[in-house]
Parts: C-alpha cells; structure tokens; sequence
C-alpha cells in the first residue's frame, strides 16, 4: 500500500460526499416536479411525449396503480429487446454481421438489462451488432435507471405525505429524470469521454497492420454514448468483452477517476434528497455516514489484501502486489477501489478481472452485493434497499426499549416489517438456492473456470450478482450456456422486481398514516448510534446469512492461498 | 386492478417507442455526429498511422515477440493475445494451477535473457482487457539488455529511449508512472532504424 493509494481512496470519497448535496438539491426538483432550468429546452419534448402516449403527468397513483404501470412498461421494454437481438441478423447497423441472438441468450440478456442488472453472458464486441448496443442496449441502461429512482421517490413520498394514497405518477417520474437529469448529464459526459478517447463512430472495426507486420483488427463503436449512462445509471454492461478495463472504454487514469465517481454520484444525492423530502436532511446525512463506514472499510480490505499479492507468486519469485488481471495504467489502488465502488452500487462495471483478485480481495465485491448493494448502491435501488434495513433497524430498537417504533415521522408497524422482510429474504432465498442447484447439477458443475474452492466461489459470485442486479462477475464462469442464461436471467427477474413491489406496498402503507411528531421518547435516528446501530443491523442481517456460503469459497480459497495449495 | 392494467398499456408501447427513438437512436447518433466533429481521431479509435497505413491505436496494446522490440504484457485476448476484437482477462484465480504454471514458464525464459534480477509483476502476469497498451518502467529497464544486444546498439542509448517514454501520473494519486509499448518500439525504430 502506498500513500497515493490512501491519497485516491479518502479524496474519491470527500468528492463524493461533496457531491451529495448539489446533485440532491437537483432530485429534489424532480421529486417535486417543480420546473428546472432545463425545461425550457425540454419542457416540449415532456410534453409532447404525455401528450403522443395518452398520459396526464398530474394524476396521482395508489401504490398498486403505480406498480402495475411500473411492471407492464418494463416488461413493453422487455419484450421491445428481445425483439432486437432475436432480429439482428436481419436489423440494419450491422457492418459485421453478426447472427441473431439465439433464445436463451436473448431471454437473458433482455431481463438482464431491463432489471439494471447487465449481467453479461456474451463478449459484445464479438456478439452484438452496433444497432443492438444503441437501440436494444442503451436505452434501457436510462429506463432501468429511470425505474429505479421512480420507486424511490414513491418510497419517499410514502414516509413524507400524510394520509393519503397518493404516491405520484410513475411515467412522470420516469420521463422527468430520464429527461431532465440522465439525458443531459450523459451527453456532456460522453463529450468528455470522446475528448478522452473514447471511441463513437458507427463503423464497427478498423484493420490494423502491427510493427511485427501481422494484421490486428481493432473493435470500435458508438462506445462513449452508451458508457456514460452505463456508469452513471449503475448498470455496468460494457460495449466490449472487458468493460471498463478495455482502454476503449476506460482510457486513463482521469476516465477511471470520472467513471468511479459517476456510479456513486445519483446514488449520494439520493441521500441527501430522502433528508429533504422528510423534512430533515440529518436523516439523510446519517444514512450517508453508514454507507461511508462500510465504504471505507470494503475499501481498506481490498487495497490491502491487492497490495500484498499472492504468496503462490510470491514463492516463485514475483514480487509485490497482485497484477493478474489489472492494467497498469490504474495499478492496484485505483483497481481496488473501483471493486469496491462497483459493487458498493449496483453497478457491475469492471475496470480488474475480479476472478483473479486475491481469495479475500475478491471476497469484499461479493460481501457488497450480499449486503444487498445498499453502500449508497445503485440509483434508487440503493436508497429503498438501504430504507428496508433502516425500517429493521427502528423496528429492533423499538423492541429494546419496548415503544412503538418510528421511523422520521412515520409509526412502523407489522404491516412494514413483513414487507420489509419479504424483500430482504429474496436475496438469500434466490442466492443461496441458486447457487446450491447448480453445485449438484452437472450443467452447473461444468461452468467454472477455476477448480477447487474459487469454482464454487465463480458459481456463487454469479447468483450473487445476478440476484443482486449488479453484473460483475467472476468472469471464468462459461454463463453462456441454456443453464446458465435460464436460471440468472430468473435470479435477476425475481431479485428486481420482488423487491420493487413490496418496497412500493410499504410507500403505500406509509403514505396513509398520520404523522407521528418526534418526541422525547423517540429513538433519533441520527446521530452516532443510530449509525451504528444501522451498520450492526445490515452487517447481521445482509451478512450473517451468506457467512457459512462465503467460508466454502473465498475463505477456504484464502486458507489453500496461504498454505501453499494449488488446484 | 384490470382497470389499471389496461390504463398502462398505451403509455407503455407509446413511451417505449418514443425512448427507444431518443434514447436509441437520436442520442447516440447526436453524439456520433458531435464527436466526429469535435473530437475525430479519439472518436475514430485514436489510430497511428505510418504513411497513411494504420499501425495500431495509441490505445490499444499489440503484440511484440521479436528482441528488437520491447514486449508487452502477456495476454489473454484471443487465442494468440492481444486480439483487439475478443478482449479479455486470464480469470485465473489466485490458487489456480494453471496461473502458477503459466506464471514460472515465464518467468523461466525471461531469467535468461536478464539472469539474476527481479521479475517485475506486470512482466508475468496478464491484463484484465489482454489489450494493456502500458508497462511499467521497471519492466521495460528490465528489457534493456536484451534490446541494446539484439539492436547491436550501446545499452545506455536505448536506457535513454526509454527514460524519454515513461508516462508519469497525472497526480500524485491519479495514474500510475508507465511506459507505452508501441510509442517506445516506435522510438527505437526512429532512432535506431527499422530492423
């Protein structure tokens, strides 16, 4: 570990935390619906779209009414992708001639992307067409992340309003932030990404004659539109096999930097947005300080475990820290932390190989998703996850001290602990039984890569991943098999929208009940034990569940690491 | 409950038709258009050319075997490394057999050409795209010799090359100090002639 290692880590995180505010007072307008500046550019475009598609911005939902349009216009886009892919040999925008996506492959990647997950089992500059990226790919890379911070602010509007059921309406909320906040956001960021090198063009390879003389055929695209709102939505689904490490879609040490921070940025001015629609931005800032901790500590454990490599290759003469699978123009601190970072969020972008970490620094990535993605996590899926565990948290303090427990200004009751449970038990449920089946199937037994306890850890990594939404993985797996696609693509399915929809009931629960002023019996839900209790109560409940999973794979593969072990 | 079902089909096709046109479409194509503009040689691939013919992109790592050249890092992109159409990671673990296997062969036949001093890591291992442009100073110090021999060129003259070619971070903790392979086998071919 070096001192501009430590320097990276604590500056990416005072940025981030400086950037909670502004980005938050933003959604906070769009929360609100109250007009930006930007409207009077986009304002037309809002409009006209409500106006072609039959929808009247102003009408208020109950949260049955906004989950089903949720649900049915995911599945329009579902369907929309499975319909480009399984006709791309026919689509125009493929000047290399790729095949159609076959069924299974077309099934995945379509939920794949619609549940902001862009779980990859394909390598895209082999496998997609450039009209395949733009229109099948990239739009939901804004919709899923749209859908997202939607069932956000329905949450929020649940805790803020008071007796009533009304939570909003989903296609204005998906329209004013894919509009007047991804949109624009993402067309000067890919202007930066360009200026960088970022290729965008829509020739899809150029021919290369080497300084040895042999023939190298170079990959390019419209890369930079579509890695924009890949980071910044938290989707993670790279233009090129190698995501974020591919020098086409990651080029320097400042891309990198840039990229790190956009996965986090929506993710911590949602924070600070919850704060403000409650009435108190402490309780955002609270939130914020728990997510850092488990940030912080992710980080410092990942770092170290890189710095310090592998004694296998240590024992034959490689010094120094682990290089398998990471570029040298990040080196090891700007690799680990991007680890942490994209698992931190949903996001799944990879900028290392995480298979090739070392056992305990490919085990913090995992660790992050099994927590359910909630250190600041993906754009509005962080928040309402991280909500469920605060919803828990008032719920075990209640019980401490025997009082009703409140959560800013609303009473949680049975009703909102069972749901809140009921979404947080999909995880595990999907994860562990997943991953179980496909360790006794000879289908799932013939997908790793890797032998002994780092195969069951790239099983384990890919039900994590898929269930989680992120879409990293342990990238040894061959996921590109019916099995494979079959049962991530239902991981994926069940861990986005079984969660979405008991997180939109407890926004309906709340939405009705009468405000309950603080007083001073309450328990504050911020200040230090709050944190704390908040960070004990993720770690037990996240955490626990997934320890004996964690010891079959990365523990052991630690233990064979260090005691000299090959497999 | 059907009620609401059949209030959300039309604004679903609808929407989904209008985004897949904006989002789909007319955004990347707008950013197409603005970065040929604005931007040609990095939204074309950041390409070097000799005499008009393309021989890479400043971006994108190739594969050197021959002594006169300084090598790259070895690579998992394709069957024979460094295919910039199949990028790729090893996605060996740290217990892996084959990593260990793979990592002491190399580490073998490079002892020989520079007996006696440390490998450096990024030397032996493989780069997470298999296109890693860069190495580090150290590794390419540590190819100097076998260079200087095969070039018949005193070694200090090609130390100097190399000293001219590192990259040095951008900030103290921005980036990392690295050496780019085919810009410097670029500069020895100018200094010291193709071979």
């Amino acid at each position: 570990m070096t001192a501009s290692g430590w320097a990276l880590i604590l500056l990416f995180i005072a940025i981030l935390a400086a950037l909670a505010k502004p980005i938050g007072l933003w959604l906070f307008a769009l929360y609100e619906g109250r007009p930006t500046p930007l409207h009077r550019f986009l304002g037309p475009v809002e409009r006209g779209f409500y106006r072609l598609a039959g929808i009247d911005p102003t009408e208020e939902q109950g949260w049955r009414r906004y989950a089903l349009h949720m649900l049915l216009f995911n599945l329009a886009l579902l369907l929309f992708t499975y319909a480009v892919l399984r006709l791309q040999g026919v689509l125009p925008g493929n000047p290399r001639g790729f095949d159609a996506i076959g069924a299974d492959g077309a099934f995945n990647a379509a939920i794949s992307f619609t549940t902001n997950t862009n779980w990859q089992w394909y390598a895209g500059e082999a496998t997609m067409s450039n009209l395949s990226q733009m229109l099948g790919l990239t739009i939901h890379n804004f919709l899923s992340a749209a859908t997202g911070i939607a069932v956000a602010f329905a949450l929020f509007r649940g805790f803020a309003r008071r007796e009533t059921n009304a939570l909003g309406n989903f296609w204005a909320d998906v329209t004013r932030v894919t509009l007047y906040l991804l949109l624009p956001i993402c067309i000067v960021y890919a202007l930066f990404l360009i200026a960088n090198g970022v290729p965008q063009t829509l020739s899809s390879s150029v021919d290369a004659t080497t300084l040895e003389g042999a023939r190298q055929t170079i990959a390019l695209g419209p890369v930079a539109s579509q890695e924009a709102i890949k980071l910044l939505g938290t989707n993670g689904g790279g233009f090129f096999n190698a995501n974020s490490a591919h020098p086409f879609e990651n080029p320097t040490a400042l891309t990198n930097f840039v990229e790190m921070l956009s996965i986090l940025a929506i993710g911590v001015g949602l924070t600070w947005c919850f704060g403000k629609a409650v009435g108190d931005t402490r309780q955002g800032w609270a939130i914020l300080t728990a997510m850092g901790v488990l940030f912080l500590a992710g980080a410092a454990i990942a770092y170290w475990q890189e710095a310090a490599g592998n004694p296998l290759l240590h024992q034959l003469g490689v010094a120094g820290g682990n290089m398998e699978g990471k570029e040298v123009r990040f080196g090891i601190a700007a690799s680990a932390l991007f680890a942490v970072v994209t698992t931190a969020a949903s996001c799944g972008a990879v900028n290392a190989m995480h298979d090739s970490f070392t056992a305990l620094g490919g085990l913090i990535p995992l660790f992050n998703m099994q927590l359910g993605e909630v250190i600041v996590g993906g754009v509005g899926a962080g928040i309402y996850g991280f909500l469920l565990f605060a919803i828990l948290a008032v719920f075990v303090a209640g019980l401490m001290v025997g009082r009703t427990p409140e959560y800013v200004g609303k009473k949680i009751e049975a009703r909102e602990v069972k749901l809140a449970v009921l979404a947080i038990a999909v995880l595990p449920l999907v994860i562990l039984g997943f991953t179980a089946l496909a360790n006794v199937l000879p289908a799932g037994l013939a997908g790793p890569l890797n032998k002994g306890p780092h195969g069951f850890s790239e099983i384990l990594y890919a039900f994590t991943s898929s269930a989680g939404n992120n879409g990293s993985a342990f990238a040894g797996l061959s996921a590109g098999t019916p099995f494979y696609n079959r049962l991530t693509g239902i991981a994926m399915w069940l861990g986005r929208f079984f969660v979405i929809v008991p997180v939109l009931a407890i926004a309906g629960s709340l939405a009705a009940k009468r405000h309950t002023p603080a007083t001073s019996g309450s328990f504050p839900t911020t200040g230090g034990l709050w944190i704390g209790l908040l960070i004990g109560i993720i770690l037990i409940l996240g955490g626990l569940t997934f320890l004996p999973s964690l010891a079959l794979g990365p523990v052991a593969d630690h233990l064979a690491m260090i005691d000299g072990r090959l497999f | 409950m059907l009620s609401d079902l059949a209030s959300a089909v039309r604004p679903a096709l609808v929407l989904t038709l209008l985004f897949a046109a904006l989002l789909g479409v007319a955004y990347p194509l707008t950013l197409t258009g603005l970065g040929q503009a604005l931007f040609p040689a990095q939204a074309n691939g950041s390409l070097i050319r000799d005499n008009g013919k393309v021989v890479g992109s400043g971006l994108i790592g190739q594969s050197f075997a021959s002594d006169v050249y300084f090598h790259g890092r070895p690579s998992a992109a394709g069957a024979d490394g460094y295919d910039a159409a199949a990028s790729a990671g090893s996605n060996l673990g740290p217990t892996s057999l084959v990593l260990a296997g793979r990592v002491s062969a190399d580490i073998k036949s490079l002892s020989e050409t520079a007996p006696g001093r440390p490998v450096p890591p990024d030397l032996v291992t493989t780069s997470a795209s298999g296109l890693d442009p860069h190495i580090s100073p150290e590794a390419a110090f540590f190819q100097v010799d076998r260079v200087a021999e095969a070039r018949n060129v005193p070694q200090a003259d090609v130390r100097l090359v190399v000293e001219q070619a590192i990259e040095r971070p951008l900030a103290s903790f921005l980036g990392e100090p690295r050496v780019h392979v085919l810009r410097l086998n670029r500069s020895l071919d100018a200094r010291f002639g193709r071979q």
